[in-house]
């Protein structure tokens, strides 16, 4: 197998283990926030704006996380720094 | 009509024009338009205030966006919305009007560009301590950096830092993996399921510029606050003395 294929298809694994994997924790994640989010909201239906506003904060902060692997995987597939080296 | 190809990553990638060094691409095009937009649309509406009893359908429109805003804000630092509407206000408007158009078709979405979301997060970055020296003065904001002890100094400029490429990511992310699903899908299972999906977006973008504006507003307002709890415990100290 010569350097090219090997890249490539290091990359294609890559990304796509970085969204399998990557996902996964923060999908449990948010799971969690959100359930914990409805509980509270159940108890306390007069906290529910502010309630909501800290659930839309922790999840975007939660969904950061698995927007890094996208994007580390998006670079993977569509411009990934490593053809330069293999193609000249 | 296509003119950001599926595998372009970002907008910039399209030039449309350039003249040696001058080089418009999409990006610039349709943040241009987005702005051209807002502006004329406020300067229209904006031309015949009134405070009477009939007032215009669209002044209601922009009234009930801005008092949606301020309010907002207000129940986020308790002390004076109008210092923060117009920046927060502004990042709002530009980043829900710039989603929101993704429907029309040929437009691209200027938040799909890596370079608009780190120029918007910039803007952040430099207001949260514009307004937290102007509210506490240098002193007490440079003082917030070493609490409880100098060592956390560095941590604390790491934080300002990743928080600026967190904000800069999550939009950027957020909007160009949703065009990407999008143009996937139109190859895989042409026109019911891409509908859905462009429905799923448009949801996506307006909470992805609240959550950007709320995002700005809390660190703002953690820059401004901590001035508020040295006040707060002090006078319960006092009273407990008293």
């Amino acid at each position: 197998m010569d350097s090219i294929s090997i890249v490539a298809m290091a990359s294609i694994f890559g990304a796509a283990l970085a969204m399998a994997i990557g996902s996964l924790g923060p999908g449990l994640g948010m799971g969690q926030a959100i359930s914990q989010a409805l509980a509270a909201i159940a108890q306390q239906p007069d906290e529910r704006n502010s309630l909501t506003r800290t659930l839309f904060v922790g999840l975007a902060m939660i969904e950061s996380i698995a927007i890094y692997c996208f994007v580390i995987s998006m670079i993977l597939i569509f411009a990934n720094p490593f053809w330069g080296h293999i193609i000249k | 009509m296509e003119i950001v190809s599926l595998n372009q990553i970002s907008p910039d990638q399209v030039i449309l024009w350039s003249w040696r060094f001058i080089v418009i691409n999409a990006t610039i095009l349709y943040t241009w338009l987005v702005m051209a937009i807002l502006v004329v649309g406020s300067w229209f509406i904006t031309r015949h205030l009134s405070s009477e009893m009939n007032v215009s359908r669209w002044q209601h429109f922009l009234e009930v966006i801005i008092s949606i805003i301020r309010g907002e804000i207000s129940e986020m630092t308790k002390s004076g919305a109008d210092r923060y509407v117009p920046l927060v206000g502004t990042l709002f408007l530009f980043i829900c009007v710039s989603n929101v158009l993704v429907i029309v078709p040929g437009f691209v979405a200027p938040t799909s560009s890596m370079t608009t979301t780190a120029a918007l997060a910039t803007c952040v970055f430099i207001a949260v301590p514009f307004y937290g020296i102007s509210r506490n003065g240098l002193f007490h904001y440079v003082r917030e950096y070493f609490q409880p002890n100098f060592i956390f100094f560095p941590f604390h400029v790491m934080g300002e830092l990743s928080r600026t490429l967190a904000l800069t990511v999550r939009l950027f992310g957020n909007i160009m993996s949703h065009e990407k699903v999008v143009g996937i899908l139109l190859a895989v299972t042409p026109f019911l399921f891409p509908v859905v999906m462009q429905i799923l977006g448009l949801l996506i973008g307006v909470i992805q510029a609240y959550i950007f504006a709320i995002l700005s507003m809390v660190y703002i307002a953690s820059a401004l606050s901590a001035e508020d709890e040295v006040h707060h415990t002090e006078t319960n100290k006092e009273g407990v003395s008293a």
